[in-house]
């Protein structure tokens, strides 16, 4: 099938999906007693009706499109990375780390801080990746055990006085140098809190009330990257060549060994990216105490259901997740209706897209169009 | 509409996307008589009988089962109106035992919902009885032989209360005891009023034990015709539409110094059991060497000790005196060996990847295919195009087609064209020709024969006695992982080598 037919499919099911998922929402509403039309309303001019809003939903969507790339990765090499929460605990903790106790000039304090980040979390990949290939121990297992034990030694840290920022419940914040917030350092200075407020442009709302940062544009990119990786390179046809067919790869001369730990390192270091990238890109800069995991890893799952298990994919459904669950506070704020009916829509629309994938593969194998043998 | 058909198809046209892989077929089969379909590769058998499971829908046509139009949606309503099938790649669950192979999807389930697999298990070794089969109800379906598997498929559909069976190249892969087994399995359901259909690329199956033929080509019906009138001469040109060689011609050649060589090679398995004790073996340049045995008795492991899939305690292998036991199955590409794996969708491709995809998998780096890791596109789909002209891999033009759409004969040409294009020093090819029709595997043969004209040396491994004295110069017998003799092909005498074959048995 080719890839023009594959995004028309995969659109209307996200279409359907979405449409299935808002009239459940709706109901739940209406048995809630509350207005639905009001409910979306209210959810759509939270999403649209201020730039300083849409630029949220772009930030907040940089970890989950860069979670459900790393779920990605993993996949396409036959492995569930259920450890995303990890990596990127891992990403965030060698971010503070690094961003707080050393000291570079500007640009090169934050390519320091990513580097560390990513490559401290694909340390950890691989490590998971040879604790599958060398000791049999299922990926799924080492990944959740490592997710409580980054989550605990996060909140170690904190409490170091190594780390820990005097009367606060959190460690210290890395230095400006490192951020990756548009125009981070000038939209501070007074002079420029005063041009920006003074200016009433919603332009310059966003810029002073959000943390509109780089974040996306490193996350476009890397989509990009792996989507050329896959499409183009002999190291991605290995890495799915592994994941597809292991016996086969093995006899064809693969090293499928080494190709699962790469795949697993890969896979980690852009959930680390995106624990880097969120301490660098959004206020306040800085790990703090954590009860329980942020989801990111269960949300890139589903970011990477919705883009199809395609990299670029994984851009679009990241937006439109982010979209939803930003969109679900103002739901709240607005009609006082529960923010989890949204969670609801969500849920819904992920379990249809999830049985419309489904029900896709059983329908092309009565036509023969994947062959069943 | 017949009452004494027990399957009429009329006018079955399929289409997968613009191909057309049956265009008006007729079948019409007679109640308790076995019924040949034969046709080339890709001719469009599977997908005919496919379509009578229920597992793919058609485009036109009509289906009668004793005389009844039925529209089946899925294989559950086939098996319900007493269809079953033994697939040509086996559809059984590895890790579980042959009794919950069995049972699974037709769980007659006792109280409190729990599968009752003792009343299973007395039921099934009923039939097993019935049949005269030698199955292991708990061994791990993983650990059996192919013949083994075949066996149990063939229980599943009887266990279903299948009563017209359809088996899809039931012994592509099977010992010529086991094909003499099964023939008198289904002459035996046969006697019991069981309708038996069977799609065979051997002829000389067909005339012993079928009463009629049907004949397509690609995807056209061509006749239906009785056995008895027939031989196999008869049915290939019918087949192929043009004469067929069965002999091939080879020039004897000089001996010259071994390029190969296996020494004293003992393998255990996991559990410490001996698989191959003390087995020595040479292949010289321009030679094929024949490993003829009784399947399970050591050729699986022969074949994964020199690709390093399993690990050798001890002696040696060595091509052009370098040792590659216990190294990988790189190394030993890198020392120009090519394998033909006996088990195409498991170890030979990736079914999800496309033909051109899967005809560069051992040579991903070589400097045609790829520059500083990037794959040149254009190179690798004009490469796979010139292999998929030269070796008639069918659909013409299947470069960007996945290999899962591919039938199976088609899918072995991809194997083999891979391994010779690799232009090797030593082919080492199990059951080469599996499940390919008599044209191909004429093709086959003679590719075979001109890479040993050409100097290179050939390790073949086949359950086909026949294709062995055929195609080999020397004919090693193995037993109980042992060589028990080697005859030079002249004068090899088929009943001996029957005797040693089984001899060494336990
Ligand atoms: N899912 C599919 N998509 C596209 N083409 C297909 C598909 N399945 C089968 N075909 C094509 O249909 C034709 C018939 O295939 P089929 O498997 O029925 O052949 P066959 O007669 O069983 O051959 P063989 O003897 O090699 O098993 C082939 O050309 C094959 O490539
Ligand atoms: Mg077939």
């Amino acid at each position: 099938m080719n890839m023009e037919k594959l995004i028309k499919i995969q659109l209307t099911n996200i279409i359907l999906a979405t449409v299935v998922g808002f009239i459940l929402g709706g109901i739940v509403l209406v048995l809630t007693g509350y207005n639905p039309l009001e409910a979306y309303g209210a959810l759509f001019s939270g999403i649209f009706s201020k730039p300083k809003y849409i630029a949220q939903v772009v930030i907040k969507s940089t970890p989950i499109i860069l979670t459900g790339l790393s779920f990605l990765v993993a996949f396409k090499s036959g492995l569930f990375n259920m450890g995303a929460e990890g990596q990127y605990l891992t990403g965030s903790i060698v971010a503070a780390i690094v961003g707080s106790k050393l000291d570079f000039p500007g640009g090169i304090h934050f390519l320091a801080v990513v580097v560390s980040a990513v490559t401290a979390s694909a340390l950890l990949g691989a490590v998971i990746g040879i604790l599958k290939t060398k000791w049999g121990v299922n990926e799924v297992i080492s990944c959740i055990m490592f997710n409580w034990f980054l989550l605990y030694l996060n909140n170690y840290l904190i409490t170091t006085p190594w780390l820990k920022k005097p009367n606060a419940e959190a460690s210290y914040e890395i230095h400006e140098t490192a951020w990756s917030l548009v125009a981070g350092k000038w939209k501070t200075t007074e002079k420029g809190i005063a041009a920006l407020s003074g200016s009433g442009s919603p332009f310059a709302e966003m810029l002073l009330r959000t943390d509109l940062n780089y974040g996306i544009v490193i996350a476009v990119i890397v989509a990009v990257i792996i989507y050329i990786l896959y499409k183009k390179t002999t190291t991605g046809y290995r890495l799915q060549s592994v994941g597809a067919n292991i016996n086969a790869s093995r006899l064809s001369g693969i090293p499928v060994e080494k190709n699962i730990i790469c795949a697993m390192a890969l896979s980690a270091a852009i959930s680390g990216l995106a624990g880097a990238l969120t301490i660098t890109g959004m206020m306040p800069h800085r790990l703090s105490q954590l009860r329980v995991h942020e989801g990111y890893g269960f949300s890139g799952i589903a970011v990477a259901l919705i883009g199809a298990n395609s990299p670029i994919g994984c851009i679009f459904s990241g937006l439109f997740y982010s979209m939803l669950e930003y969109g679900s506070s103002s739901i709240q704020s607005k009609t006082g209706a529960a923010s989890e009916i949204m969670d609801l829509v969500i849920g819904t629309i992920i379990f249809f897209i999830a049985i419309s994938s489904l029900f896709r593969i059983v329908l092309k194998k009565k036509k023969g169009e994947s062959k069943h043998e | 509409m017949n009452a004494a058909h027990a399957i009429e198809m009329h006018g079955i046209v399929k289409r997968f996307g613009n191909f057309c892989a049956l265009d008006e077929v007729e079948l019409e089969v007679k109640k308790g008589s076995i019924h040949a379909i034969l046709g080339e590769n890709g001719a469009g058998k599977t997908t005919l009988m496919n379509i009578l499971y229920g597992l793919y829908d058609y485009n036109k046509g009509q289906i009668l089962v004793h005389g009844k139009e039925v529209h089946f949606k899925s294989p559950r309503d086939a098996i319900h109106a007493g269809i079953g099938m033994v697939h040509q790649h086996f559809k059984l669950i590895e890790p579980y035992t042959v009794l919950q192979n069995i049972v699974l999807g037709y769980e007659k389930k006792g109280l409190f919902g729990f599968i009752d697999y003792r009343k299973a298990r007395k039921e099934i070794e009923a039939l097993i009885k019935a049949y005269h089969f030698k199955i292991d109800l708990d061994a791990k379906v993983r650990d059996i032989s192919v013949g083994m598997q075949q066996r149990v498929e063939i229980v599943k559909a009887l266990y279903r209360g299948a009563d017209i069976l359809i088996f899809d190249e039931p012994t592509a892969v099977l010992t010529p005891q086991e094909i003499h087994e099964l023939t008198g399995c289904m002459k035996n359901m046969t006697e019991e009023g069981k309708t038996v259909i069977i799609i065979t690329h051997k002829l000389e199956e067909i005339t012993q034990c079928a009463s009629r033929c049907t004949i397509i080509r690609r995807g056209k019906f061509i006749t239906e015709v009785a056995v008895d009138g027939c031989d196999t001469k008869k049915l290939a040109s019918l087949m192929v539409g043009r004469e067929v060689n069965f002999s091939v011609k080879k020039q004897k050649k000089a001996g010259t110094e071994p390029m190969f060589e296996i020494r004293n090679l003992t393998v255990e398995d996991r559990q410490g059991i001996c698989r191959l004790s003390d087995l020595s073996l040479e292949v010289h340049h321009g030679e094929i060497v024949g490993i003829a045995g009784v399947d399970g008795n050591g050729q699986q492991e022969l074949f994964e000790a020199i690709s390093s899939l399993i690990m050798v305690k001890s002696g040696t292998i060595t091509i052009h005196s370098k040792e590659i036991q216990n190294t990988d199955p790189k190394t030993m590409l890198e020392n120009g060996i090519t394998v033909i794996p006996e088990d195409r969708q498991k170890d030979g491709l990736v079914l999800d990847f496309t033909v051109a995809e899967n005809l560069i998998s051992q040579n991903l780096s070589a400097p045609q295919f790829s520059r500083h890791g990037f794959l040149k596109k254009p190179e690798i789909m004009a490469s796979s195009a010139a292999l998929i002209e030269k070796y008639d891999i069918r659909p013409s033009g299947c470069s960007a087609l996945k290999c899962r759409a591919l039938s199976g004969g088609n899918q072995q040409k991809v194997i083999i064209a891979r391994a010779i294009a690799r232009n090797p020093d030593l082919i080492i090819a199990v059951q080469p020709t599996r499940g390919m029709d008599v044209g191909a595997i004429e093709f086959v043969h003679k590719a075979l024969i001109e890479e040993r004209e050409k100097g290179k040396g050939i390790l073949l491994i086949s359950l086909d006695l026949d294709e062995i004295l055929k195609l080999s110069d020397r004919v090693a017998i193995i037993s109980s992982g042992h060589i028990t003799g080697v005859f030079d092909a002249q004068d090899a005498d088929k009943g001996k080598i029957g005797t040693l074959m089984v001899g060494g048995k336990n």
